[in-house]
């Protein structure tokens, strides 16, 4: 039970972040239809450009509070996430606004590699690790551990989910943005300006987009500049999940989604423990007494492979996702 | 024309959400007959090819084909037992030649595999041929022959027209549906889409209809269904129909009339 | 002028072919000349020309976006090198090999496509590449507890190509004239390539392949004219694959080494690249790009590092990034200045510009 809770808590917590990620799929996708295949790599580069800063500041050693030192590294890194993924849809996605969908998505596919590979000139080729600011404490929840962190982490997805959720409902340029997400023709001719709401939808996902890049380089330590691909396959599929398009169903996704995978990455050596079966082989018998009865045919090395499975399931037997519509071709 | 049916059908209904497109529709085809669909915009004329043609699935009735019934067939299916259709909007494959547009239509009575497309043995050779003179053939029986190697997307708006009818003869259908095939077509081009209906009647195949244009319908329709909120309100000779005072009140709206009159 | 001649093909088009067989025929002992490597270049190149004809298949004549392609070649390579390497020590010779590595791609064509070709465009696309995802992290971790593919590592000591006692992984003479391993695997590749582009064309003028091109213009239209869409496109999904599986196969005995490393997604998105850089649907217009783009980055190698080093003494970028670069640049410049690629069918070209002229 103990181990299920853990496993619960951290797929809450990297669930938190896989829906913040998510939202800025679901949004653009919502509105133009378009897959932002490069949204892994604006994460990336927040949490480098982050990185730099806190780095910068702490080793110029000029006694701020951590508290400030990260708050000023999430700030450059939204502003910096945010003109990013403004420059993107400005000059390479609203030209092929009306170009056939094959078009905008090889666009996107040569923008993350553009991304990625400055990262890389800027950043290097190596492991970049995020100094430790704050020293975590670790709370017992029932038997589970829970850091400070993760805490902060859930917490603060929370608050943003539902900031951008008030956003959507209770604002005029939330109004508009749901307006042209349903239709974008006639949401044009009732005077909203499309382009401004769709720059809109990047820049909200861009800047969530940066706070969860920062969120996970605090949790595992590290930034890489090959972080964003993975990160941003997985929370498109938890996105598509909750059903494309839909905001909820983003962030049930992206919750789901972490749980699922740390569900998964924990109990598989469980699951697809062989040594039951030991009696039919006489090297298994040897390999189960030598590894204290565990000898599994997948491990959590396969954990990536759950949300690509999850995709491709969902895709499959539930196009339009937990929350959303149909979305397979119509007649 | 003889008085064997075509086509029957029973009771066709079909809703989409709140609409009901279709309701208790019925009516039947006479082999080698020119058979006309009206009725005013919304009246459900486009949906009954739908349903009859594969895309939509009735929500009830049915439609018995030459003898068989014609129950959950796929588009594909609805085209191997002889139905084949034009869309109202035209959709030809644009970036492909005229030529073989009609090509494409020879699809479903012929077999090559990939088998025959790599190996190209001597049946196969023999059905491209057979295949690529009657795609000529058609182009030449609807007047676009000069242009078979043309894109389609460049062909004029009433070549085009005929086009998607020699493609859908490709198919050798036995009932061929054809969804507005006269509009846009100045009053010349009509004349000549009415001298290729004729044509295709004389040489045995059945019609089946959809058009605003009047003129048309009552000059080469043998008889006429109409249809008005997706119910049959007069199925009969093009003539009858014609002074039926239930179609003219759906043409023109029976209670303005009324008010017209009273205002004064 | 028209000397036909008995054959009815007019004598300068037989001129035209002689010349071209000609130079193709020396071009490996010209590219020698510079070195072994740069043959060993136009190995490459003549492999991914057979992987870029199998995914126009998919991509450019049934219109179907696949980004997992990679997968196939993946799925070829890995049985070839399983069924002849000491891995499992089994040596099976290359021609027993081949059809089984196509018929097993095959099938996991079938696999993938049965349930998702219904999807809608994007969404395909997303699915061949979790797809194409999966059996890389299958591959890169099927060593424990069985060893079956030697995860990281790779499989390696992989049989070279043999006919009869006679190998083409060593240099040997034949008439009087030497030819290196890598020269000997030319004139092999050449032959295959020249075949697979041979099956191509004629499954684009045929019945099958009107068929393709009518579903990726209107699949609507394409069913009413009675084409079963589903099966038509579950052929072109496994037709694609099985080219791939080839192309797989050919490589791992060419190379005599592979790891899961060449089977990414980059090199899914690569091959992609091909296709469309090259006009597709258009069968020289591919061959073209997959030449272009194994060529390009080999050239961005050799001029880049000395060049930098000629102008700031030392190499600021490396050419592998700077390759990378250009590369993802070039997707979004194509796509907005020349979206139907750099040799386009008329098809496609008019397709597309039409569409941006409309906006």
């Amino acid at each position: 039970m103990e181990t299920f809770l853990q496993q619960i808590i951290n797929g809450l917590t990297l669930g938190s972040v896989y829906a913040l990620v998510a939202l800025g799929y679901t949004m653009v996708y919502g509105i133009i239809g378009l897959i932002n295949f490069a949204h892994g790599e604006v994460v990336m580069i927040g949490a480098m450009v982050a990185l730099s800063v806190i780095t910068a500041l702490v080793g110029s050693h000029a006694g701020l509070p951590a508290v400030v030192i990260i708050l000023a590294g999430l700030l450059v890194a939204i502003l910096i996430c945010v003109a990013i993924a403004y420059s993107m849809e400005k000059i390479a996605y609203r030209p092929l606004r009306r170009a056939p969908r094959l078009a905008p998505l090889i666009t996107a596919i040569g923008m993350s590699i553009v991304l990625q590979n400055v990262a890389l000139m800027v950043w290097g080729r190596n492991y970049r690790t995020f100094p430790t600011l704050i020293q975590p404490t670790t709370h017992n929840i029932l038997g589970a551990a829970m850091t400070d962190l993760q805490m902060l982490i859930v917490v603060l997805a929370a608050l943003l989910m539902g900031g951008l959720v008030l956003i959507v409902q209770r604002t005029r340029l939330g109004m508009a943005m749901r307006a042209t997400a349903q239709n974008p023709q006639v949401a044009g001719l009732m005077g909203i300006d499309i382009n401004v709401i769709i720059s809109a939808a990047f820049v909200i996902g861009a800047a969530l987009a940066a706070v969860a890049g920062l969120m996970v380089m605090a949790y595992y330590g590290i930034a890489h500049y090959y972080m964003g691909f993975l990160l941003g396959l997985k929370a498109f599929t938890a996105a598509v999940l909750g059903g494309i398009g839909n905001l909820a169903g983003a962030m049930l996704g992206g919750i789901l989604l972490g749980i699922i995978e740390a569900l998964g990455a924990g109990y598989i050596g469980d699951v697809s423990n062989v040594c039951g079966l030991s009696s039919l082989s006489d090297t298994l018998q040897q390999k189960c007494a030598a590894s204290d009865g565990q000898v599994s045919l997948f491990g959590s090395n396969y954990q990536d492979v759950f949300a690509f499975f999850v995709l491709i399931l969902v895709l499959i037997f539930r196009p339009s996702g937990l929350l959303g519509e149909r979305v397979a071709d119509r007649a | 024309m003889s008085e064997r049916t075509l086509l029957s059908a029973e009771d066709i209904g079909k809703r989409f959400g709140g609409v009901q497109a279709l309701a208790d529709v019925s009516f039947s085809i006479r082999h080698g007959e020119i058979y006309g669909l009206i009725g005013p915009n919304g009246a459900g004329k486009t949906s009954l090819f739908n349903v009859l043609t594969g895309i939509y699935e009735p929500d009830g009735g049915s439609f018995t084909f030459d003898g068989a019934p014609l129950n959950r067939l796929k588009p594909n299916e609805v085209a191997e037992r002889g139905i084949a259709r034009t869309f109202q909007n035209i959709r030809l494959f644009q970036n492909l030649s005229a030529l073989e547009n009609v090509m494409i239509g020879r699809h479903v009575r012929t077999r090559a595999g990939v088998f025959g497309a790599i190996f190209r043995d001597r049946a196969t050779l023999a059905e491209e041929a057979a295949i690529a003179s009657r795609a000529y053939q058609l182009l030449d029986y609807v007047g676009v022959a000069t242009r078979a190697n043309d894109l389609a997307k460049h062909l004029a708006y009433g070549d085009q027209r005929r086009l998607e009818i020699a493609r859908a003869l490709a198919t050798d259908p036995k009932l061929l549906a054809l969804d507005e095939p006269a509009a846009g077509m100045n009053a010349t081009e009509t004349r000549g889409l009415k001298g290729l209906l004729e044509d295709i009647r004389r040489d045995g195949t059945t019609i089946l209809l959809i058009e605003h244009d009047m003129k048309l319908v009552m000059s080469v329709c043998d008889r006429v269904l109409v249809l008005d909120y997706g119910r049959k309100i007069a199925e009969g000779s093009a003539a009858d129909v014609q002074n039926d005072p239930k179609v003219i009140a759906a043409y023109l709206g029976g209670e303005v009339t009324l008010h017209v009159k009273d205002v004064r | 002028m028209n000397n036909a001649g008995r054959t009815g093909i007019p004598l300068q088009v037989w001129a035209g072919v002689a010349l071209v067989a000609i130079a193709l025929g020396v071009l490996p002992f010209v590219a020698a000349l510079a070195g072994q490597a740069w043959v060993r270049i136009l190995n490459f190149a003549m492999v991914y020309t057979m992987l870029a004809l199998g995914l126009n298949i998919v991509v450019g004549f049934a219109g179907l976006l696949d980004l997992g392609y990679i997968a196939f070649y993946a799925v070829g390579a890995y049985t070839y090198a399983l069924l002849a390497s000491p891995q499992f020590g089994i040596h099976l010779p290359f021609w027993v090999i081949l059809p089984i590595g196509a018929g097993i791609a095959c099938l996991f064509g079938v696999l993938l496509g049965a349930p998702t070709l219904k999807l809608r465009g994007d969404y395909l696309a997303i699915v061949t590449l979790g797809f194409g995802e999966i059996i890389r992290i299958f591959l890169n971790n099927l060593n424990a507890p069985i060893n079956f593919t030697n995860g990281p590592q790779g499989i390696n000591l992989i049989d070279p190509f043999r006919i009869g006692g006679f190998s083409f992984a060593s240099t040997e003479s034949f008439l009087g004239i030497t030819f290196t391993g890598p020269q000997k695997y030319y004139y092999m590749l050449l032959l295959l390539t020249i075949a697979v582009i041979v099956v191509n064309l004629r499954l684009q003028n045929s019945r099958l392949g009107r068929a393709w091109e009518a579903i990726r213009e209107d699949e609507v239209a394409a069913k009413a004219m009675g084409i079963n869409t589903r099966n038509v496109k579950l052929l072109a999904f496994a037709m694609g694959a099985s080219f791939g599986g080839i192309a797989g196969a050919v490589f791992s005995a060419t190379q005599q080494f592979i790891s899961p490393e060449s089977f990414g997604l980059f090199e899914s998105i690569i091959v992609l690249a091909m296709v469309v850089l090259g006009g597709m649907g258009n069968i020289p217009g591919v061959i073209l790009g997959a030449i272009l783009l194994t060529l390009l980055p080999e050239v961005l190698r050799y001029t880049m590092e000395p060049l930098q080093m000629g102008l700031f003494g030392r190499v600021l970028i490396d050419a592998e990034t700077i390759r990378l670069l250009v590369f993802g640049v070039a997707l979004v410049a194509i796509m907005l200045f020349r979206p139907a690629g750099l040799w386009p069918s008329a098809v496609r070209k008019r397709e597309l510009e039409v569409r941006k002229a409309a906006a």
